[in-house]
């Protein structure tokens, strides 16, 4: 059982199920002009490459233009020559140039994708690593505010979107706009009544498709707000299976769900209904253009007014000038699609980052271990301070234990000491330096750290234990291994230290516990923080662990969080914490005769209920 | 794929058989608007024919584009209508199939995985139905009359358009073969990069701690490059679509000019303006052939994601719930409140090993039995064969005297308040969690809600909130702390008077304070009720009438407190691992 609930942690993903996922393409930007201000700065190594692939497009397109002016001239060529002899060797000339110039167009147009696909993907690579090597720099602080799926969301799904509609925006839309205007001007050029005839059936088609889709919209939000509503109850009620079953939840989850269902089914055939529409539509505009194109020309050929020629022309004319239209509409969507996406990418690249340390000149290179806490003052925001005056000094190989109820500030003090945080009154020493004159970089190098939260990566059992240092033998792993009562276990998985650690690999939470340890263990460190290590498993596995960090400690300074009482008794000094202060402070024994915070609270564990 | 459509009801069928003879209608309508065309270039090409004439058939031209726009508006109706219907009931079907699940079958699929089947399957098919109406059937017909239309023109002509289809046919080929399995590699290589992103955001602390920046940094570069590799490749392929159609169609026109202009300068005068006008017209029928075929591929591309959609959803509807409903609704009176374990043993289906061994114990009425060992001995699992969330595999499990397989399932667990490991909260308000569900009893339900609150230790929190018993809860219960849901969830099964409580280490995010209040509140409330209890903590057990010591699926003690820790080795280790000696020998 507790496995499979582990299982559906890891498989879900994180952050709320609705808003805040994936953005679907149409969403609008707060700041269209500032964004892509932003965004042409940013691709500034390849706006070259970006201004010929546009030129290329406008070539492109131009060459498909000038089209039908050469059909034109065979079909008066044909029709010259229909009552004689046609004139084979002119009909073979300008066919000729006519398919060279569509070769050529063609082999522009498929430069210009391959220069914008690769422009874009170059972008959205370096976007990714720029967002990537982002979240090393910004505070700690930030990640209060922000959920992993969000930044997580602005890594794939934002850049992914850059990627697309960057893609398919720019290159078309310069190619459609210069199609449109080109075919307007060689419509008017051939012949204005038709040209004007022309525009205006496209433009009844058109009008009558905005009306449309204007009513759909509708629709389409109802039947999106029903699909979330009813997608939330699913989700709801199949993760809570289990309860809805043994309170006889069935019946009630089965009403509300075939409620949400029937009104989904009105606004879904709707918004179906609506979408569908559009094909039919679009074809109906092309063909009425195609139609009022042949009656028009007609009556003007009949009349000699024009050749016919004109008409086959226009026959193409009307089709290179409708395409476009869509195309324009569609670009402009994937524009502002772009723009929304990387205004949220801009965003997050110019968050604040962690001050820069380069001017930094102190350094220790290893430590005795003392530290002091002198007068630390410190608040997640500047009006509520959770610590508040706060002053200890531990000793060089001292045990110091750090107990309080939940609140009370015992994490923000290991925040405080690993620099995660800045004080924002006193100073933390360390061997009588100030904390804030070593670089962060510095301060971690003397810190060995094991958290609540095992956090293990899909790797092997090495590398986990390894992680980012050089020059670790396998001895010193195994050594580790050792001390913390893992080898044995590790030599009887089939693959030992190769064993790679995902959704497979059987361990036990104390198990992945006592890894983490082991990799603070290959450290040597001076100091070190234990963090509620063994606060997620039960209590024989706790013993493990306990014993294999006693251990760890070992000559070391260093600081332990527990709530469970049992783990720190033999702690040299434990620093009782209520609402950001210390209210107590001394070893177990001392503390049980003051009678006072920490004896209740070690005394509460055994009362029994009556 | 085809094994879903019969889900289809009748009157669907109705309704897709008249959508397949507008579709014709309007297959019919497209071809029929050249052949006016044509009929207009004769006139324009002939000296002296009658404006009327021109008109007449323009008029014609008008009738047809419309009357083809009206038929596929139709079709376009009747496939929402089909589409919309069918996916609300394949929904239906699912949801009802999935909550007659029981754990075995849910677990199998996982839940993540059963909603997706709900939801984006569904979706899935719903889109291929009204596309698939729409397109599938049409691309066909109108391939196949085109040809015929066009097939007794000119075999040049034929063949230029048979040349351009397959140029076409070859392209999307080489597409579908190159460039869409790549789509597959690409999803993974996303999933890999978020993995990895993912790891360090979740372990920022870790990473900042160990000074890893520029490891995790070469990870993610490395998952990087890939992506962006697979990408470049994919999107330079797709780049050749949108040059190729274009050429593909204005080469056609100007192919079947420049042609045309040898056909007439070969044929005698009188049949020159037939095969003039045949020429003005055939781009038309040929663009159409095309149109076809590109619909044809369209449905190619989406028809594998369907059918994997198709098959997962067939996969839960054929799914046959594995726990059969009884008959029974009353268990034997003298055996009221009593819970029997006789000679217990379960296995998951196709585990190799047993969770539980040959376990034996009796709960009396108004008895707390207790259940402690450590991570994986076997305490849950032997809690969920009691609602029959999974049914024993050996031995029986009695409630009131009666093996709960004999139980009509409502009626079972409107004897049980179950309270699980992790707080369930559901949308709604206080009081719509507390009274949620059936109990078969009636009663003033405000007054009991507070009651049950107050007896949970919650009043005072929920008394805070705005609204109070009326305020609102999130999907998930995300507005208030772990400790606040555990508290509702208890409320929820104190509501509902249960002869039997079942708490699954229900009280682990209560302080110790909370814990030991409640626990001595819900004693006095509960004297007749028989509590089962699983709990980490010895402080919380120690007081039970039994404690039932597990290891590895086996009862290895069973007795007091006292009684244990003079003989059951392991519940000793246990107990010292939490209390000194002497502190256990106090209580």
């Amino acid at each position: 059982m507790a496995e499979n609930h582990q299982e559906q942690n890891r498989t879900t993903p994180p952050g709320p199920p609705h808003g805040g996922g994936p953005r679907g393409p149409g969403a609008k930007p707060k700041d269209f002009k500032k964004t892509f201000r932003q965004l042409i700065s940013y691709c500034k190594v390849f706006l070259p490459l970006i201004i010929i692939a546009l030129l290329l497009a406008m070539a492109g397109a131009i060459f498909n233009i000038i089209g039908p002016e050469f059909l034109n001239q065979i079909t008066d060529l044909i029709t010259e020559g229909m009552m004689t002899s046609i004139d084979l060797d002119a009909v073979v000339n300008v066919a000729a140039i006519l398919a060279f110039l569509y070769g050529l167009g063609a082999l522009f147009n498929y430069i210009q994708g391959y220069i914008m696909a690769t422009v874009t993907q170059r972008v959205s690579k370096n976007l990714r690593t720029d967002i990537s090597t982002k979240i090393n720099r910004l505070p700690l602080k930030y990640f209060d505010k922000t959920s992993t799926g969000d930044v997580l969301s602005r890594i794939t799904n934002d850049v992914d979107m850059i990627g697309q509609t960057m893609n398919q925006s720019l290159g078309v839309l310069v190619s459609a706009v210069t199609m449109f205007l080109g075919s307007l001007i060689m419509m008017f050029y051939t012949n204005w009544i038709m040209a004007i005839s022309a525009i205006l059936s496209t433009f009844i088609g058109f009008a009558l498709m905005t009306f449309i889709i204007s009513k759909s919209q509708k629709y389409f939000a109802q039947q999106q707000k029903e699909l979330g509503k009813l997608n939330g109850h699913i989700e709801e009620i199949y993760s809570g299976h289990h309860v809805v079953k043994v309170y006889n939840g069935e019946k009630n989850a089965k009403e509300t769900f075939h409620e949400i269902n029937t009104r989904l089914y009105d606004s879904a055939w709707k918004s179906q209904f609506m979408s569908g529409l559009m094909m039919p539509l679009m074809m109906f505009v092309g063909n009425f253009g195609y139609v009022i194109v042949s009656i028009v020309g007609a009556v003007l050929a009949v009349n000699d007014v024009i050749s016919f020629g004109v008409i086959v022309a226009f026959m193409i004319y009307i089709r290179l000038f409708t395409q476009p239209l869509t195309q324009i509409a569609q670009a402009a969507t994937n524009l502002q699609s772009t723009a929304a996406a990387s205004e949220r990418v801009f965003e997050f690249l110019a968050e604040e980052e962690l001050a820069d340390e380069g001017e930094k000149r102190e350094r220790l290179e290893t430590a005795i271990g003392d530290v002091e806490f002198k007068n630390v003052r410190f608040g997640y925001s500047e009006d509520i301070m959770v610590i508040k005056d706060f002053s200890a000094s531990a000793k060089a190989g001292q045990k110091v234990a750090i107990v309080g109820p939940t609140g009370a500030g015992k994490t923000t003090l290991v925040n405080l000491l690993m620099r995660f945080y800045e004080v924002n009154g006193g100073e933390i020493l360390i061997d009588g330096v100030p904390a804030n004159k070593l670089t962060r970089a510095n301060i971690h190098d003397l810190f060995s750290m094991v958290l609540q939260d095992t956090w293990l990566f899909e790797g092997t059992i090495r590398e986990n234990i390894v992680y980012s240092r050089n020059g670790i033998s396998n001895k010193e792993i195994e050594e580790a291994c050792k001390a913390v009562g893992l080898h044995h276990f590790i030599k009887t998985l089939p693959k030992g230290y190769d064993t790679i650690l995902d959704d497979k690999a059987n361990l036990s939470a104390g198990q992945k516990q006592l890894i983490t340890i082991a990799r603070a263990m290959i450290e040597h460190k001076p100091l070190l923080i234990l963090d509620e290590a063994t606060s997620s498993v039960d209590t024989r596995t706790e013993v493990l662990i306990q014993q294999a960090m006693d251990k760890l400690t070992v000559g070391k300074t260093s600081f332990v969080i527990a709530h469970r009482l049992s783990t720190i008794k033999n702690a040299d000094l434990i620093l009782v914490m209520k609402d950001g202060d210390i209210i107590e402070s001394g070893n177990h024994e001392e503390l049980l005769q003051k009678n006072g915070f920490y004896a209740e609270l070690y005394n509460s564990q055994f009362e029994n209920a009556s | 794929m085809l094994k879903i459509f019969k889900y289809l009801q009748k009157k669907d069928w109705v309704l897709i058989l008249c959508s397949l003879i507008f579709i014709v209608t309007q297959v019919y309508l497209d071809l029929k608007l050249p052949d006016y065309m044509r009929e207009v270039t004769v006139l324009v090409q002939t000296e002296g024919s009658k404006m009327s004439d021109v008109l007449l058939n323009g008029g014609y031209m008008i009738l047809c584009a419309v009357g083809s726009m009206v038929a596929a508006m139709i079709v376009g109706f009747f496939a929402a209508k089909v589409a919309a219907g069918f996916s609300v009931r394949l929904r239906a079907m699912v949801f009802e199939k999935t909550m007659s699940f029981s754990m075995e079958e849910i677990n199998g699929f996982s839940t993540p995985s059963l909603i997706t089947r709900s939801t984006n399957d569904i979706t899935q098919i719903q889109m291929l139905i009204a596309m698939g109406l729409q397109v599938v059937i049409k691309a066909p017909i109108l391939a196949v009359w085109a040809i015929f239309k066009i097939m007794g023109k000119s075999w040049q002509w034929t063949a230029t358009t048979g040349v351009a289809v397959a140029i076409l046919i070859i392209m999307l080929t080489i597409l579908i073969f190159v460039a869409l399995p790549k789509f597959k590699v690409i999803q993974s290589l996303t999933d890999n990069l978020n993995t990895v992103s993912r790891e360090n955001l979740s372990g920022i602390r870790v990473v900042h701690a160990y000074n890893a920046e520029k490891y995790q940094e070469a990870k993610f570069e490395k998952a990087n490059d890939e992506l962006t590799k697979t990408n470049l490749f994919t999107s330079r392929t797709m780049a050749i679509i949108m040059p190729t159609m274009g050429i593909i169609m204005s080469g056609m026109s100007l192919a079947i000019y420049w042609i045309g202009a040898y056909l007439i300068n070969s044929a005698s005068l009188p049949n020159r303006l037939s095969i003039f006008s045949d020429m003005v017209v055939f781009s038309s029928y040929a663009m159409q052939v095309i149109m076809a075929f590109m619909m044809l591929s369209f449905v190619f591309i989406m028809l594998p994601r369907a059918s994997v959609s198709a098959k997962r959803i067939n996969e839960v509807l054929d799914t046959e719930a594995t726990i059969i409903d009884g008959t029974e609704t009353e268990g034997k009176k003298d055996h009221s409140g009593e819970v029997e374990f006789r000679n217990v043993s379960f296995k998951y289906p196709d585990a190799s090993d047993y969770i539980l061994r040959n376990v034996s114990f009796t709960a009396h009425k108004g008895e707390t039995v207790a259940f402690i060992g450590s991570t994986g001995s076997g305490k849950s699992t032997l809690l969920n064969l009691i609602p029959r969330y999974f049914d024993a595999t050996e031995g029986e499990v009695l409630v009131d005297g009666l093996n709960v397989k004999n139980y009509q399932q409502e009626a079972l667990r409107n004897k049980l308040g179950y309270v699980s490991q992790k707080a369930v909260l559901f949308s709604g308000t206080v009081s719509s969690n507390v009274a949620y569900g059936e109990s078969g009893k009636n009663s003033a339900k405000e007054h009991a809600v507070k009651k049950a609150v107050d007896i949970a230790q919650g009043s005072e929190f929920v008394e805070k909130m705005e609204n109070q018993y009326e305020a609102s809860i999130a999907q998930g219960g995300t507005n208030i702390s772990g400790g606040q849901k555990q508290r509702l969830s208890i409320a929820r099964a104190v509501y509902r008077q249960p002869e039997i409580y079942i708490f699954d280490d229900s009280f682990s995010a209560l302080d110790y304070k909370t814990d030991r209040t409640l626990r001595s509140v819900l004693k006095k409330e509960t004297q007749d009720a028989t509590t089962l209890i699983v709990a980490q903590r010895i402080g919380t057990i120690k007081d039970a009438d039994t404690i039932v010591v597990l290891d590895d699926g086996k009862v290895v003690g069973i007795g007091t407190h006292r009684e244990l820790l003079r003989d059951c080795e392991v519940y000793q280790e246990i107990a010292y691992s939490q209390l000194s000696k002497e502190e256990l020998e106090i209580g």
